[in-house]
């Protein structure tokens, strides 16, 4: 499916909750393209996922990544889909509200998707609703903060240990 | 000692002007047939006032020491495909008695810290240094435990430099250091080994000894070598008080050194 084909498909189903969202290296807008990047309303999110997994049509049988992004005046979340079935490509973003940024987990459809939010959720502070066990994956339990935020400032000392 | 020729090789703290008889014994430390490391034992045997048969131990001790030295088996980052190219065969650990890695701190006699120690790690290798039996050294391998390296000025999470918790013998700088530089740092740690007193440091009666200026009063017992006494420099050894009516005292010694 070219991308065209598989945002009418969304839009058919969940309407306005799917924009289309023009990533830079996507390409002028209109060419030929078998990756998709659309936006979706956070809330809209687990059941987008559930159509794109399921769908015979679609099929994205496979979760390459989570990443997530700090923009400042959001936060985003972003996931990469792959299809081994029609060999086409979609990339999700949920742009999530910077004070209280939850989103509706994905590893009850990807399980691959446990450790990715983990790691979301450590670094970004993103809360994934839903995952069966929402912790820290790398950094010890009791750190303070959410490192790769823009506005994170490191700690003076850690465990009795300077860190000037 | 300005007489005395210097090493060619800048020792790593202080710069002691090293003399004839420690290079030479540091040099065949690896020779059980020399007798030159002897040499060293009985000059300071004689001026500390020991009895000459401890120095030959001191020396054997030393010799199965330092050819026998056993890492752990600790890598932690990139720095740890370069230590694991020193054990194989191109590099060979196991020409310097180095290369039995073992897979537990109890048999273990150094730890080459090779690389990130960030704050999650540095409890366990806390742990891990506390568990090693002594005498027990440190190598710091690469810039990371050195002080930490790319992640000094915005690491969070990398501890800057190890010896904020454990105390290190050697560093060995480089971003990873190559094979080669790991092999110098464990020939110089075997050099200062064979400089330790095992035992007329711990063995030998409190009254053979000297005046409160020895170095083995309240020292590490002679057996690390990040203890001050061996780490800095060599100090004045005073001399036994039989022997002060025909050599220097240990002030006119100290006048003398250039290096006091």
């Amino acid at each position: 499916m070219t991308h065209q084909e598989v945002h009418a498909r969304l839009r058919e189903r969940f309407g306005d909750a799917i924009h289309e969202w023009q990533a830079p290296e996507a390409g002028p807008v209109g060419a030929e393209s078998f990756r998709t990047y659309i936006q979706i309303a956070p809330e809209a999110l687990h059941d987008v996922c559930a159509m794109l997994r399921d769908d015979s049509g679609l099929r994205f049988d496979f979760l390459r990544l989570i990443s997530s992004v700090d923009r400042m005046e959001c936060l985003s979340s972003v996931y990469h889909l792959y299809s081994y079935t029609h060999h086409h490509e979609a990339v999700i973003r949920v742009d999530l509200d910077r004070g209280n940024p939850r989103v509706a987990s994905v590893a009850g459809l990807w399980p691959a998707a446990e450790w990715h939010e983990r790691e979301s959720f450590d670094m970004m502070g993103i809360v994934y609703e839903g995952h069966p066990y929402l912790r820290r994956i790398l950094l010890p339990e009791d750190w303070a903060g959410h490192p790769l935020r823009k506005d994170y400032v490191a700690p003076k000392e850690y465990n009795g240990l300077t860190n000037e | 000692m300005s007489d005395e020729p210097t090493s060619p090789r800048t020792p790593f703290k202080g710069g002691h002007p090293v003399t004839d008889a420690e290079r030479l014994m540091a040099e065949s430390v690896r020779d059980p047939r020399n007798l030159t490391r002897y040499l060293y034992y009985l000059r300071t045997a004689r001026e500390e006032g020991l009895p000459l048969l401890v120095a030959p131990l001191d020396a054997a001790v030393n010799w199965s020491r330092a050819n026998a030295i056993w890492p752990l088996t600790f890598g932690l980052a990139c720095c740890a495909i370069e230590m694991m190219a020193v054990g194989a065969s191109r590099f060979d650990l196991d020409r310097f008695g180095a290369g039995a890695f073992r897979p537990t701190p109890r048999q273990a006699d150094l730890m080459i810290v090779a690389g990130t120690v960030t704050h999650k790690m540095a409890p366990r290798v806390k742990r891990l240094y506390d568990q090693m039996p002594e005498p027990k050294y440190v190598m710091a391998m690469g810039a990371c435990t050195i002080g930490g390296g790319p992640y000094s000025v915005h690491g969070y999470h990398v501890v800057k430099g190890i010896d904020r918790f454990i105390p290190v013998s050697v560093y060995v700088p480089g971003c990873p250091p190559r094979p080669e530089a790991l092999i110098d740092a464990l020939l110089w740690l075997q050099q200062q080994i064979a400089k330790e007193r095992p035992i007329s440091s711990r063995y030998v009666p409190k009254r053979w000894r000297q005046s409160k200026e020895s170095p083995f009063e309240g020292g590490a017992g002679g057996c690390c070598v990040d203890s001050p006494s061996l780490n800095s420099e060599i100090p004045n050894i005073p001399l036994h008080p039989l022997q002060r009516g025909t050599c220097p005292t240990p002030l006119q010694r100290g006048k003398k050194d250039s290096h006091s």
